[in-house]
C-alpha cells in the first residue's frame, strides 16, 4: 500500500465512467480522477493542500470507500496506480450500493451519536451517508466499549468515533518527524495510540490541523466546540463531493 | 376512501420528535384532512380502540415497558416508522450502553450531587410497579421489524411531514437533501 506517491512526466490514457481523460504515470486513479474534477469518496486517502498542511498526498487505504471497478476487478482508487487504456467504473448504482454498505458498517462498528458530536456537519462520514440516503444502518450496532482520552490540554481523542483510517497516523508529526499517534494491537482490537508526551505539548495551529484532517469526530480540538452554527457547517447545504475540483490546479485540466 | 388511522409513542426519548412533528405548524390542518387520530399522547388516546395504519414511534427501548409498548404497536399497526435518533440507534439514553447498570443506579441514586445527601438510606428505586431496566438501550429495530426510518434529532418537521403525507397519499416522499440530518 502506497502511502505518499511520486509521479513522472509519462502521460497515460484511461477512462473513468466513460469520460476519456489525461494522467501522469505513478499517479493512483484516485489522484487522476480528483485532477480531472471527478469525485471518488474518501475517508483515509486525502489530497494534499494549503487547507490540510499537507505536502503530499496520502492513501493508506484502509476504508476501501474509494472501490471502483477496474477492468471488471473492484480495486481501491487511492492505491490503484493508472495504467494506460484503463476502464474504471466508479459512479455506478452497484458500486454506490457498496459504498453506503461501508458507510453502515462503520456506523454500526463505533459508537457515532452524531447529536452529540462536535464535528456534526463537517463530518466526512456523516457525509457520505447523506450522499448515499443512509436513513439507518441495516445491521445491528455492536455499541463497541472505546475510551476517550482527555488528558491533553489542546485535543481531546474519542475513540468511540475513529474510523482507523490511519489519516492521523501519517500526517500529524512533529517538526523532526516523531509520529503522535500511532496503530496498535490488530484485528478487532486495533486502535490508535496517542503519544500524550508529545501531544500536551502541540501547538494551536497542530491541534487544528488534527481536527481538521480526522474525517470523522474523533480528533476533537478542545474548547472550540460548535464554533459554527447550524446552517454554516461544511456539509450543511450540499453533498459531500459537490464542490470537486482539483485543490492545486483550481480545476485546471492536465 | 377510508382515512388511514395514525398512532404516535413516545420511549425512551425526550419527546423532541413530537414537539419536532408539531413544527409542521398549521399543516397539521392539512394533515387532519387526511387522516383520523388513534393512541397518541398528543390527543391523550391511550388505548388501540381500532386497528392503526401508521405508527410514529419515537425513543429506543431502555425498560421491560418500552419492549411491551412496541410489540403492542406492532401488533396493532400496518406500518411502524422509527422516527430520530433514539428510535433508530438508541441515541442519548444508549450513551449508557458500555457503563455496568449497576454503575448508572449509583451514580444517579447514591453519589451524584443532588442524591448524596437527600438519600441516607441509600436506597435505589426497587418497587415492583416499576419497569425493569435493561442491559442495555437498543433501537426499536432490534426488538420488532421498522418499516421505515426519518433520522434526525430530532428530525426536521419538514422531513417528518413529507414522509407522513407520502405514506397516506401513496406519493413518491420529496425529501430535499437540507431535511435530511443526524442532528
Amino acid at each position: 500500500m502506497s502511502e505518499t506517491i511520486e509521479t513522472s512526466s509519462e502521460t497515460i490514457t484511461l477512462t473513468i465512467d466513460g469520460q476519456e481523460i489525461q494522467a501522469k504515470a505513478g499517479q493512483t486513479i484516485l489522484q487522476a480522477a480528483q485532477k480531472n474534477g471527478i469525485y471518488i469518496p474518501t475517508l483515509c486517502a486525502l489530497h494534499a493542500s494549503k487547507e490540510n498542511g499537507l505536502k503530499s498526498d496520502i492513501a493508506p487505504g484502509t476504508c476501501r470507500i474509494c472501490t471502483v471497478r477496474v477492468n471488471g476487478r473492484t480495486m481501491a482508487a487511492c492505491t490503484t496506480p493508472v495504467a494506460q487504456d484503463y476502464i474504471v467504473e466508479n459512479d455506478t448504482e452497484e458500486l454506490n450500493d457498496l459504498r453506503k454498505t461501508i458507510v453502515e458498517l462503520l456506523f454500526v462498528e463505533g459508537n457515532h451519536f452524531c447529536p452529540s458530536c462536535e464535528k456534526s456537519g463537517s463530518c466526512d462520514l456523516q457525509a457520505l451517508a447523506y450522499r448515499y440516503q443512509m436513513l439507518s444502518p441495516r445491521f445491528h450496532y455492536a455499541f463497541s466499549s472505546r475510551e476517550v482520552n482527555a488528558e491533553s490540554p489542546k485535543l481531546l481523542f474519542d475513540r468511540n468515533r475513529c474510523i482507523l483510517c490511519r489519516r492521523c497516523v501519517l500526517a500529524i508529526t512533529t517538526e523532526d518527524g516523531k509520529q503522535l499517534f500511532g496503530f496498535t494491537k490488530r484485528g478487532d482490537k486495533s486502535g490508535i495510540i496517542m503519544d500524550e508526551e508529545l501531544v500536551k505539548n502541540i501547538s494551536e495551529e497542530q491541534a487544528q490541523q488534527a481536527m481538521h484532517i480526522c474525517p470523522v469526530g474523533a480528533i476533537i480540538r478542545k474548547e472550540k466546540g460548535f464554533d459554527t452554527p447550524f446552517g454554516q457547517r461544511k456539509y450543511d447545504h450540499n453533498p459531500i463531493g459537490s464542490e470537486t475540483v482539483c485543490t492545486t490546479c483550481n480545476g485546471e485540466k492536465s | 376512501m377510508k382515512k388511514p388511522i395514525i398512532a404516535t409513542a413516545s420511549l425512551a426519548g425526550c419527546f423532541g420528535c413530537h414537539m419536532s412533528f408539531l413544527d409542521i405548524d398549521e399543516r397539521i390542518l392539512d394533515l387532519v384532512e387526511l387522516v383520523h387520530w388513534g393512541k397518541s399522547p398528543i390527543n391523550d388516546i391511550k388505548t388501540f380502540e381500532q386497528d392503526c395504519d401508521i405508527a410514529l414511534i419515537e425513543g429506543g427501548c431502555c425498560n421491560d415497558e418500552h419492549i411491551h409498548t412496541l410489540r403492542d404497536f406492532r401488533k396493532h399497526c400496518r406500518i411502524l416508522v422509527a422516527v430520530g435518533e433514539c428510535a433508530i440507534m438508541g441515541g442519548l439514553p444508549a450513551m449508557r450502553n458500555n457503563i455496568p447498570i449497576q454503575e448508572c443506579l449509583e451514580e444517579a441514586y447514591l453519589n451524584s450531587p443532588s442524591t448524596a445527601q437527600a438519600n441516607p438510606e441509600r436506597i435505589l428505586p426497587n418497587d415492583a410497579e416499576l419497569p425493569a431496566l435493561l442491559d442495555k438501550v437498543y433501537p426499536c429495530h432490534e426488538i420488532v421489524k421498522m418499516d421505515y426510518f426519518l433520522p434526525g434529532c430530532p428530525p426536521r418537521a419538514d422531513l417528518i411531514y413529507g414522509a407522513l403525507t407520502a405514506l397516506v397519499t401513496g406519493q413518491e416522499a420529496k425529501l430535499p437533501y437540507e431535511v435530511i440530518k443526524f442532528d
